[in-house]
């Protein structure tokens, strides 16, 4: 993702003069279906909310008012630092980088692992990796659920190996919003790790090895600087998403507690609807996510200033 | 994944019908989910020779999101509850009819011809009518049901193992008649209590969700949980030993109907279909699939007989119903305060 911001400044020369046109539909899609929207948000974010949806044009900062600061249930109190939608903020992100990191932790040896087949073989495994992703995300959400509620194939299988005596209470739980997470967001993790490992130059290992390299040393020294972007990339991949899921929390978590992406769509679909809040919320969270971003960009093109 | 399966399987039969047949018109609605059978909808697209298509929502609310977030002018006939009819006329999101333009206007029984929500029938006719309230896994609880305790203060056995439905009317105003306080009250200490109940009585639920509330009570999920009436009844027949309770406190009634959107693209077959749907053979269909009542005379001979006698469609004389009431904008910025609270 970043990478593409990166290698287009790169490349920008190429395109001067009429073949400028060239990029004209990359720049009208950017413009259609990212810049717009954006811009959209951003003004409804600073409208005045109108009962029951919808937005009255005039100026107000009362959403921002609303994440920021808390005047007690009735509005009367003195305000004070509110703690509810960072609370959100923090839950989210933490499962979030969680599920990143046990993507990567699963995701590495396995892209490691098909990079090393013969390349026939290769194919299979990638078409293995993917075949579950061509079903709906909401369906796989479900059959999760199915899998692991109390009294589930999962349960009853533990349970048949006399493992557990009682089932696993799974269901309803932050560790099974965390198992949907990463059963959901898996792939985008392993196909750009496998990406970058398949161009690994394998020889580098064997010289390494030649100069008396360990295992861990040639790991830490030669291989992870080289799938480096992929991994950065997975993780993004795997991190943005699930930064914003509402289907796992909702489906396997119980709905108890607001994730980001289920207290926005509160606020559209909810019985007050407020949507500049959560258009608010939503460019919080956009504004953390390009932050992040924006210092990965610039990390990057140092390096390759460099 | 019931659900899941039939919408799926109603999209496959749609697209299927309308490549088929070039239709002479066409029909959109958007409907509840999980209530109307698709037989139904093919009847009136064979009678009518109208192409039908369907949408699905899961909350009065998140309908009206879609409807003013741009979907006005694509759907023709949509069915809200009660309070929702009288929102969405205040929002100015419905179209009117004349009596005359519906030949089976007559068959609407007596008691829902003139109601609050729609004095004098102008813009919805009645559709089906039922109860929220909660059932019980009478394997798990064998103790009296019938008193919301067993969603604000359960017992022992159930707590942990408790859905309630993820709507805040609902969900608030059957608080409200745990605590014995009005609707939409803006009394301070009356709206703290309410936000102190709905606190301590989370710790014992175990999900917030509503198109799963049949689902977790089915898969034993749930050993009691906040539901409709007729969705009850369908978990029962599905196999779950629960009982549907009529709590001595009160409970939940509303009535859903079918409205002629503003803007409709194809008025004429939304009327076509509200007569059709005042049928009493097509009334009963409904209610035969969603185990609901229906609001037209004579459906009677239509019904299967285990509905005559189904608990879930017949409440006791003793406790009350009520209909949820839509509150005024500065009590259910509260109400929205409380919910957050809930969740946050």
């Amino acid at each position: 993702m970043a990478g593409g911001i990166a290698s287009a400044s790169e490349s920008a020369g190429i395109y001067k003069g009429r073949a400028g046109l060239l990029i004209l539909p990359s720049w009208l899609i950017i413009g259609f279906f990212l810049l717009l929207p954006v811009c959209m948000m951003l003004i409804y974010s600073f409208l005045t909310k109108e009962f029951r949806g919808g937005v009255i044009w005039e100026f107000s900062l009362a959403a921002y008012d609303q994440f920021f600061f808390n005047r007690g249930l009735f509005g009367d109190e003195p305000p004070q630092i509110e703690w509810t939608y960072i609370n959100i903020f923090w839950r989210s992100l933490w499962q979030a980088g969680l599920a990143t990191i046990f993507c990567l932790v699963i995701g590495f040896p396995t892209a490691w692992f098909i990079a090393t087949r013969v390349p026939r073989h290769r194919t299979i495994w990638l078409l293995l990796i993917t075949i579950p992703y061509w079903v709906n995300l909401l369906i796989r959400t479900v059959s999760m659920k199915f899998l692991i509620r109390d009294t589930g194939p999962l349960n009853e299988f533990l349970i048949w190996l006399g493992a557990i005596g009682e089932p696993l209470h799974l269901i309803n739980t932050n560790i099974a919003v965390q198992l949907g997470l990463f059963y959901s967001y898996l792939p985008f993790m392993v196909l750009p790790i496998y990406a970058s490992a398949e161009r690994y130059n394998f020889s580098l290992s064997e010289a390494a090895a030649d100069l008396y390299a360990g295992r861990w040393t040639i790991l830490r020294v030669v291989i992870l600087p080289a799938v480096k972007p992929g991994i950065i990339a997975g993780s993004i991949l795997v991190f943005v998403p699930s930064l914003g899921a509402f289907l796992a929390p909702d489906l396997l978590g119980g709905a108890k507690t607001f994730m980001i992406g289920s207290l926005i769509e509160e606020q559209f679909k909810g019985n007050a609807g407020n949507w500049p809040f959560g258009a608010a919320t939503s460019m919080i969270l956009l504004s953390i996510v390009m932050t992040v971003l924006i210092f990965y960009a610039r990390s990057q093109t140092r390096r390759e200033a460099r | 994944m019931n659900t899941f399966l039939k919408c799926t399987v109603a999209a496959i039969a749609l697209t299927g019908f309308s490549s088929m047949a070039q239709a002479e018109g066409k029909l959109s609605i958007y409907h509840w989910f999980e209530y109307i059978p698709q037989e139904l909808l093919d009847k009136f697209a064979k009678e009518y020779d109208v192409e039908v298509t369907m949408d699905t929502f899961d909350s009065n609310e998140a309908m009206l999101a879609a409807l003013k977030a741009g979907k006005m002018g694509s759907y023709d006939v949509t069915v809200p509850g009660d309070y929702m009819v009288e929102i969405m006329a205040g929002e100015g999101l419905l179209d009117t009819f004349e009596p005359s333009e519906l030949s089976n206007y007559s068959n609407i029984q007596p008691q829902w011809l003139d109601v609050s929500f729609d004095p004098g029938r102008k813009s919805s006719i009645p559709y089906q009518w039922g109860s929220t309230s909660f059932s019980v896994n009478r394997d798990k609880f064998k103790g009296d049901i019938n008193t919301t305790n067993i969603l604000f203060d359960p017992p022992a056995e159930l707590r942990g193992k408790i859905n309630v439905l993820d709507t805040q009317g609902e969900l608030l105003t059957l608080a409200s008649i745990h605590l014995g306080i009005p609707q939409c009250s803006s009394d301070r200490e009356q709206l703290k209590a309410l936000n102190k109940l709905v606190q301590d009585a989370k710790v014992h639920w175990a999900s917030f969700g509503s198109d799963t509330a049949k689902d977790v009570l089915v898969s034993g999920d749930a050993h009691a949980g906040m539901i409709w009436s007729g969705f009850s009844a369908k978990a029962r027949n599905e196999g779950a030993n629960i009982e549907y309770a009529y709590p001595k406190e009160g409970y939940i009634v509303w009535m859903d109907n079918v409205v002629l959107l503003k803007d409709a693209p194809n008025r004429e077959n939304a009327l076509k279909f509200m007569n059709f749907l005042l049928e009493p053979e097509n009334a009963a269909a409904v209610t035969n699939f969603a185990q609901y009542t229906a609001g037209v005379a004579g459906t009677e001979s239509f019904l299967t007989e285990e509905l005559k006698t189904s608990p879930e469609s017949n409440p006791p004389s003793g406790p009350v119903g009520h209909f949820v009431q839509a509150c005024p904008q500065e009590v259910q910025v509260l109400y929205d305060a409380i919910w957050t609270n809930l969740k946050k």
